[in-house]
């Protein structure tokens, strides 16, 4: 298994290289001058020139390419353009705001989702079935965009329920630790902060919830069926097990392989920023985040970004592999 | 001394409701079965057999399949007319069952030790550590070597005739008064299969329970069984003691088997000797089901459906062939 790991993670270096040189060439190639975007349209040939020298954008694209490496192997992720700010201190509280986001989508997503799909299956054809099927064809077709805007017209204009943009109302103080807020004000016993952070949560979780969560469920509904039929859950209900028994342990755990990859998928999906829920709700995490640094042309930052994106999209790929050998005994990982 | 029946199965039907018709699976099946004896069911696939069993287990997935009339008395009680929990709490633990594909049969994503040790807590109120003790207890009985060390083993680690002793390890772990082997040995090599059969001997002169063995191999019936059923279409055709049938068989069908027994070198060929195909349930033939396939076959045969009657004392044929003359004609 430790094997295994260290294989898996020796191979992350060519992926990474492979990574960082296509954002590389993508961001050079796509037209617009940072120097103009930080000076603005009226800014005299003069300053910008100077610009561009401070900033390196005169030299050789290898040049960059080979500081921009070379600054990566020292753990430096560059200094973006716009804030002069190391891109690791902006990345600080973004990558965990991301982070909490998508766990708490994902968490939704499975927990509804899985429970969906094995009523569904057990209750093939029943009034539940039907609903929640359908429920999930709209599910997987419904623009994010326009139901996240429907739920804050709903709950934030018209009931003033939920806040409808950013992590905190103004106001709310939580001490830092992780930068994940709901742990932080749980490690703070800081409760009203804990409320607040959780109101925050929830439209932008549903909504992100939303697609992964109708794929889940179809997926865990056929993959239930299929094996709602196989002979040792035959056997296991001729040995008399409570039917809880067989559905949620017998049948659930064979079933779940296929559930697993995609949920692997979509976590890796939702950490590489959701832009578009980011953006309607304000959002201040890593997708947001990468799509102002293109439009700024800040290259470091969405260089690096797109890099630890990368390594995230990766590990999380690792735990579903460590996962599936976990549920499936007869999987080898060699 | 005549020992009261432990399982008694009357007029047995059992019918799946299909989008293109009612198939009689199980048409009108009787038969009883007393304590430490073997009962053969013999049949081609499709012949009723294992629906028989799945029904009297009450494991008949509803719908399409339901069992519309008949009794299965274990004990004097009706099993059909138990509660889902009550069945949960027989199944497995009085009557339990071993199936054909040890392959398939056992949860691949679990161990051996998790899933007898569940069996056995579902129906004794036993600590782990007993249940443990007991899980290897019943490995050492079915000829595992090594039990302790293999609890811990998942299914995929066990050979083929291994995993079928896990089987019946398993079915045994409650001590059931009544066992159903569904083609226990039909997925096994042919040097296994004898194994088994003879652990399962060993075992029922250990345990007393009775047997029901469900079989298209009237090889495996000559070796295990007291007594037989040949069932055909659904329904029985010839039911007598082991010997009689073999000495004695009556039914044109019967005869059919017993010329297609293979050789121990190549019981893989199943019933060939008999030519045509089993009958579409969804719709018999008018008179008797065989006719269309067998070589004796007469005018009346295509009209009228023969009876199954005791035409010698403890010898039951349903055939034209031996019915009188005006018993036919009326
Ligand atoms: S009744 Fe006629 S067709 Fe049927 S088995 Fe007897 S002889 Fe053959």
């Amino acid at each position: 298994m430790l094997n295994y790991i260290i294989r898996r993670l020796v191979m992350l270096i060519p992926v990474l290289l492979g990574v960082s040189i296509l954002t590389f060439s993508m961001i050079h190639m796509i037209p617009g001058d940072p120097a103009r975007s930080m000076l603005g349209t009226k800014a005299n040939e003069k300053a910008l020139t100077e610009l561009r020298e401070e900033l390196g954008l005169n030299d050789p694209y290898l040049v960059q390419y080979g500081k921009f490496l070379g600054d990566l192997a020292q753990g430096d992720l560059g200094t973006s353009f716009k804030t002069k700010a190391p891109v690791s201190d902006e990345l600080e509280s973004r990558l965990p705001a991301t982070i909490e986001l998508t766990l708490f989508a994902m968490a939704i997503a499975m927990v509804v989702g899985v429970l969906a799909g094995v009523i569904s299956a057990v209750k093939q054809y029943s009034w539940f079935d039907n609903l929640s099927m359908t429920g999930a064809l709209f599910g997987v077709s419904i623009p994010i965009f326009w139901l996240g805007l429907m739920m804050i017209w709903l709950f934030s204009v018209k009931l003033g329920w939920l806040p409808a943009s950013g992590r905190l109302s103004s106001g709310v103080e939580i001490e830092a630790i992780t930068h994940f807020y709901l742990l932080d004000s749980i490690l703070t016993l800081n409760w009203s902060g804990f409320a607040d952070v959780f109101k925050h949560l929830l439209m932008p979780g549903v909504a992100l919830a939303t697609i992964p969560m109708a794929i889940i469920a179809l997926m865990t509904r056929s993959s239930m069926l299929e094996v709602m039929n196989q002979d040792y859950i035959r056997t296991a209900d001729a040995k008399g097990l409570a039917t809880y028994l067989v559905v949620f342990q017998h049948a659930l755990k064979n079933a779940f392989l296929p559930v697993l990859t995609v949920i692997g998928l979509q976590f890796g999906f939702l950490l590489g920023g959701a832009v578009l829920t980011e953006t309607i709700f304000s959002w201040p995490g890593i997708g947001r985040f990468v799509l102002q640094s293109i439009l700024a042309r800040d290259y470091p930052v969405v260089q690096s970004t797109i890099l630890v994106i990368a390594v995230i999209f990766v590990f999380v790929n690792l735990i579903t592999d460590i996962l599936y050998k976990y549920i499936d005994p007869r999987i080898s990982l060699d | 001394m005549e020992q009261e029946p432990i399982l008694q199965v009357e007029n047995l039907h059992t019918h799946f409701f299909t989008k293109s018709g009612v198939v009689k699976a199980v048409d009108g099946v009787s038969f009883d079965i007393k304590p430490g004896e073997t009962l053969g069911i013999v049949g081609e696939s499709g012949s009723g057999k294992s629906i028989t069993a799945m029904s009297i287990m009450r494991l008949i997935k509803d719908p399409p399949g339901k069992i519309v009339d008949g009794r299965v008395l274990f004990k004097g009680e009706n099993l059909l007319e138990k509660s889902k929990k009550e069945m949960r709490s027989i199944r497995g633990n009085q009557i339990s069952m071993v199936f054909q594909d040890p392959m398939t049969s056992l949860n691949p994503v679990f161990t051996v030790e998790k899933q007898m040790v569940e069996t056995i807590q579902t129906h004794r109120k036993v600590s782990k550590k007993e249940a443990i003790d007991r899980a290897v207890e019943l490995l050492d009985l079915v000829g595992i070597p090594s039990a302790r060390s293999r609890l811990k083993s998942y299914p995929h680690e066990f050979s083929g005739g291994m995993r079928q002793r896990v089987m019946i390890a398993l079915a045994l772990s409650c001590d059931p008064e009544v066992l159903i082997a569904d083609e226990p040995t039909t997925a096994l090599d042919v040097t296994i299969q004898a194994q088994i059969l003879e652990l399962l001997e060993r075992l029922q002169k250990e345990l007393g329970m009775a047997i029901v063995m469900i079989t298209h191999d009237l090889g495996v019936v000559a070796e295990v069984c007291d007594r037989v059923m040949v069932m055909y279409a659904g329904k029985p055709v010839e039911f007598s003691e082991v010997t009689e049938l073999f000495d004695h068989p009556k039914h044109p069908y019967t005869w059919g088997l017993m010329s297609s027994i293979p050789q121990i070198k190549n019981r893989q060929d199943r019933l060939e000797a008999i030519s045509g195909l089993p009958p579409d349930l969804r719709d018999l033939p008018q008179g008797c089901s065989f006719a269309p396939r067998c070589k004796h076959a007469m005018d009346k045969c295509h009209e009228v459906d023969p009876a199954f009657r005791e035409h010698i004392p403890a010898h039951h044929v349903r055939c034209l062939l031996y019915e009188e003359k005006e018993e036919v004609t009326t």
